[in-house]
């Protein structure tokens, strides 16, 4: 029996230190609805997705379920009440593997814990929906598309009515994404209610019935999709037009500046997951790797950068050899790094948001002599990183945490490229971010292109790759299934590479 | 069925956090009034004479500086470790070590130097002994995994029976009739006091301004922002190019070091011998775990919550005598603090609810 037919927010306004974060929002879905949840970053759609989620108490307003008043006061209470959500951050135990994660929580699960019924249960479940993980696995050895899709999985597992997704295609391939999109649709015939938050236009007007669109916390826009189109969506979203396909000018690209040469790197288990890479990346270009998250990238990119060390092979750096130097000296030498998981590796997140702008860059002599620092010359440079990077922010003496999460992932890009690194490494660079600040973003990486940096493009999303980069890598089991120029028409078969079964 | 439900509370506001620590405190001492009461005492006879006793006299006052000094000095030190979430719970033995080392210099160099060089040269030697011993559990950590909180706390016993076996056996001092207690240090060693006091003002001098160091320290340089972005977070740290090693063995050093100073200024300001571990520390070391977290791991406040324990110490010596109480009861007093203490902090963090509900 389903425990919600229609539920509605009405008045809903909430404060953080006084500063509205939703004010006076009146939304409402029904069962067999799909409704779409706009806006940029920062434009408190989290916020009001957590009051139903019972994470934050509203400051005014209530939320009914079938007409009736309800309080939801915590996660536990949300469930009862068979909302279920899939957070924008992974909210999974690190240590704890991926069946465990599922069942924590899982409130039909007996005292005693019958381990092997449940992984049936699930693997069942899962093999419904066309989910593909290791339920054994750890968390911390998931890579992030894998770990999304626990995170689904166990919101459906607990056997939510309402189910919400924060941003969750963000690092889905586009074949995981048509399945997701299967699985919703399907919800949605059964009479499930489904509220998606995504960035992501054509998502919206393919999938969702109704869309709500957000400013400053405030509602802008309610529309049927079938009366809009991306155009009018974005212009409704940040009040302008927005370019979505950039010109690339065509730019020779110069000198070599980094040389992977025949690199193995294991992963946390010893197993390795890059066997034998080579590749050459140049000045004034945007080199892109594609593939299915979880196939070496992650440690690929981790090699690059010093964060593991390579087994054998080579990395050379403008005729120095890099492999296996510390973090900070390969920093030094000139690579930046966006990290693929921006939470965990990217900030300190109780740390100050000034603070948060010069890791990594704290040890230089701009910002610290051999003792202290200079918070001054500190908090200048990230008032001057916010403004120029859009970061939207109460303040910068805020803990970081306190961003949403695409201003958290502005100001990673805005600390990482802001001093025009000769070599760029970047892992879904814009996961997250609004279509204003992607549009911004992919502007500064072809600028960075026209002035003779190198960028090393991660990426899931295909239409990122082609837009942006030179020459495109496809990456399976650890191994390089073809390296294509980017007006090669042979890159149409790229599904195939990515699944393996073409070696060009 | 009756049901607990936990869940982490998103925002929490400094008056939602000032108030939460004076319920805790209130709570705290309603539960000690028990206590009182059902050892035979009034509880609030008991509290008055625990705050005469502590602050409400002036040789309350003067007994409860002298306990803050080794509080506020381990207190501190204790602070950096834990902003780095490095657990350290050895000072207790990182005391001792101090003392040992800085009376042993004390004892062998004394006799030939002048009190403004033997006293420094004391101190440091202090430093260095609870320093070391503060190395060993970074090191066994970072290189071996070696949980920290076990091996700190196992090196204070063996701290403890070193400085037992020193003292029975080969420290044992010739003037002191047989007792196992190491001679008396010499004149030039000995710290000076407030007269009509037991305060021995350059280590509380040392202290203040260890304490004014620490907080530049951690607040204001690069050294106290890797500290802090180790303990946010310790996968960023590592993205951020941080040397664990290097950052986590120095804080080990300065935590124990910190501790190690204590114990030089408790032989060379108030016993001026060594004698058993218990008579030289009175459980400083762990009393200053509550000293830091109650100063929400900030070394200027340690100043304050010092002053506020050693009260308690003092004013729970006072109780003693005058309500007739076992000895223990100090221990029960702060422990039952610190037990309210941490729920306070508990119930800060999450918002918990009892509620019925079924199946
Ligand atoms: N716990 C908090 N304390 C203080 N401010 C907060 C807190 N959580 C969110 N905010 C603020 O509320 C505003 C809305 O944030 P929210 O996370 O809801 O945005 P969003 O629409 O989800 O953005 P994004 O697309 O970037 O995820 C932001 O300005 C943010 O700084
Ligand atoms: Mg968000």
């Amino acid at each position: 029996m389903r425990k919600i037919e229609q539920l509605e927010m009405a008045g809903i306004t909430k404060l953080f230190h006084g500063v509205p974060a939703n004010k006076d929002i009146n939304l409402s879905i029904r069962s067999g609805e799909i409704l779409g949840l706009l806006g940029e970053n920062g434009a408190g759609k989290t916020t009001l997705m957590n009051i139903l989620y019972g994470l934050y108490q509203p400051d005014a307003g209530q939320v009914l379920i079938n007409g009736k008043p309800v309080r939801i006061s915590s996660p536990q209470e949300s469930k009862m009440h068979g909302i279920g959500m899939v957070h924008q951050h992974f909210m999974l135990i690190e240590s704890h593997s991926a069946m465990e994660n599922i069942c924590l929580g899982y409130d039909a699960a007996p005292l005693v814990f019958p381990k092997a019924k449940l992984k049936r249960q699930i693997i069942e479940f899962s093999r419904k929906f066309n989910f593909d993980v290791d339920l054994d696995k750890p968390i911390w050895q998931l890579s992030a598309g894998e770990q999304q899709r626990v995170e689904i999985i166990k919101a459906l597992f607990n056997g939510a009515d309402l189910l919400i997704l924060d941003e969750p295609t963000s690092v889905l391939t586009p074949q995981e994404i048509k399945e997701l999109f299967v699985i919703l649709n399907k919800m949605k015939d059964e009479g499930h209610l489904i509220i998606l938050i995504s960035h992501k236009l054509d998502e919206i007007m393919e999938l969702c019935d109704r869309v709500t669109v957000l400013q400053k916390g405030a509602i802008v826009g309610d529309a049927e999709t079938k009366d809009v189109d991306k155009k009018i969506l974005a212009r409704m979203m940040i009040g302008r037009d927005v370019i979505f396909n950039i010109e690339r000018e065509e730019i020779p690209s110069s000198d070599r500046v980094l040389s992977v040469d025949k690199v193995v790197v294991t992963s946390d288990k010893g197993i390795p997951v890059v066997s034998n890479i080579s590749f050459d990346l140049y000045r004034n270009e945007i080199f892109g790797i594609a593939g299915v998250s979880g196939n070496g990238q992650k440690e690929l990119v981790e090699a690059i950068t010093g964060l593991r060390k390579i087994e054998s092979g080579s990395i050379v750096l403008d005729d120095q050899e890099i492999s296996n130097l510390s973090p900070r000296a390969i920093y030094d030498k000139g690579i930046s790094h966006v990290p693929e998981e921006r939470i965990k590796f990217g900030i300190a997140p109780g740390l100050f948001l000034y603070e948060n702008a010069i890791l990594k860059q704290h040890h230089l002599k701009k910002f610290a002599s051999r003792l202290s620092l200079a918070y001054n010359t500190v908090k200048d440079h990230t008032r001057g990183l916010i403004e120029s990077f859009q970061v939207h922010a109460p303040g910068i003496s805020i803990p970081t945490k306190n961003l949403s999460g695409g201003n958290i992932q502005k100001l990673i890009l805005g600390r990482e490229i802001d001093d025009n690194p000769p070599v760029l490494v970047a892992s879904h660079p814009t996961y997250g971010l609004d279509v204003g600040a992607t549009e911004y973003l992919r502007k500064q990486l072809l600028k960075r292109r026209k002035e003779g940096g190198a960028v090393l493009l991660v990426s899931e999303d295909l239409e990122e790759i082609f837009e942006l980069c030179d020459r495109v890598a496809v990456i399976f089991k650890g191994e390089f299934m073809g390296v294509l120029k980017a007006d090669d028409p042979k890159l149409c078969d790229i599904g195939l590479m990515m699944a393996g079964s073409l070696r060009i | 069925m009756l049901r607990l439900k936990v869940s982490d509370r998103q925002e929490i506001t400094t008056l939602h956090s000032f108030l939460t620590l004076v319920f805790s405190i209130v709570t705290g001492m309603l539960a000690i009034s028990l206590i009182f009461l059902i050892s035979g005492a009034n509880p609030l006879y008991a509290f008055a004479k625990i705050f005469t006793g502590s602050f409400g006299s002036i040789y309350g006052i003067k007994e409860t500086i002298t306990k803050a000094i080794p509080l506020i000095l381990i207190g501190a030190g204790l602070a950096v470790a834990y902003k780095a979430k490095f657990w350290n719970i050895g000072a207790e033995g990182q005391l001792l070590l101090g003392a040992i080392f800085g009376t042993w210099v004390g004892l062998n160099l004394g006799e030939s130097l002048p009190f403004y060089i033997i006293v420094p040269l004391m101190f440091l030697a202090g430093f260095i002994g609870g320093g070391l011993l503060g190395a060993i559990p970074a090191i066994l950590k970072i290189r071996y995994s070696v949980n920290e909180v076990i091996s700190t706390l196992m090196l204070n016993y063996i701290c403890a029976e070193f400085l037992t076996f020193l003292i029975v056996g080969p420290w044992k001092g010739k003037t002191k009739f047989g007792f196992p207690y190491t001679d008396d240090l010499p004149e030039s060693a000995i710290l000076g006091v407030i007269s009509g006091t037991r305060i021995h003002y350059f280590t509380l001098i040392l202290g203040i301004l260890s304490v004014l160091f620490l907080g530049f320290l951690l607040f204001k340089t690069r050294f106290g922002y890797e500290v802090r972005v180790i303990g946010e977070n310790p996968n960023a740290a590592k993205y951020a190019g941080i040397s664990f090693f290097r950052t986590l063995l120095i804080v080990m050093i300065i935590s124990g070091g910190m501790a190690g100073l204590a114990g030089v200024g408790e032989v060379a300001g108030i016993h001026h011998y060594l004698s058993y571990p218990a008579s030289i520390s009175s459980g400083y070391g762990f009393t200053a775990i509550i000293v830091a977290w109650l100063a929400k791991l900030n070394p200027i406040y340690v100043i304050i919550s010092g002053l506020f324990f050693a009260g308690i110490l003092v004013g729970g010596d006072a109780i003693q005598i005058s309500l007739n109480l076992p000895a223990a009861t100090v221990f029960v007093f702060n422990g039952t603090l610190l037990v309210f203490l941490i729920m306070g902090d508990y119930f800060l963090k999450h918002r918990v609810k009892l509620q019925w509900s079924r199946t």
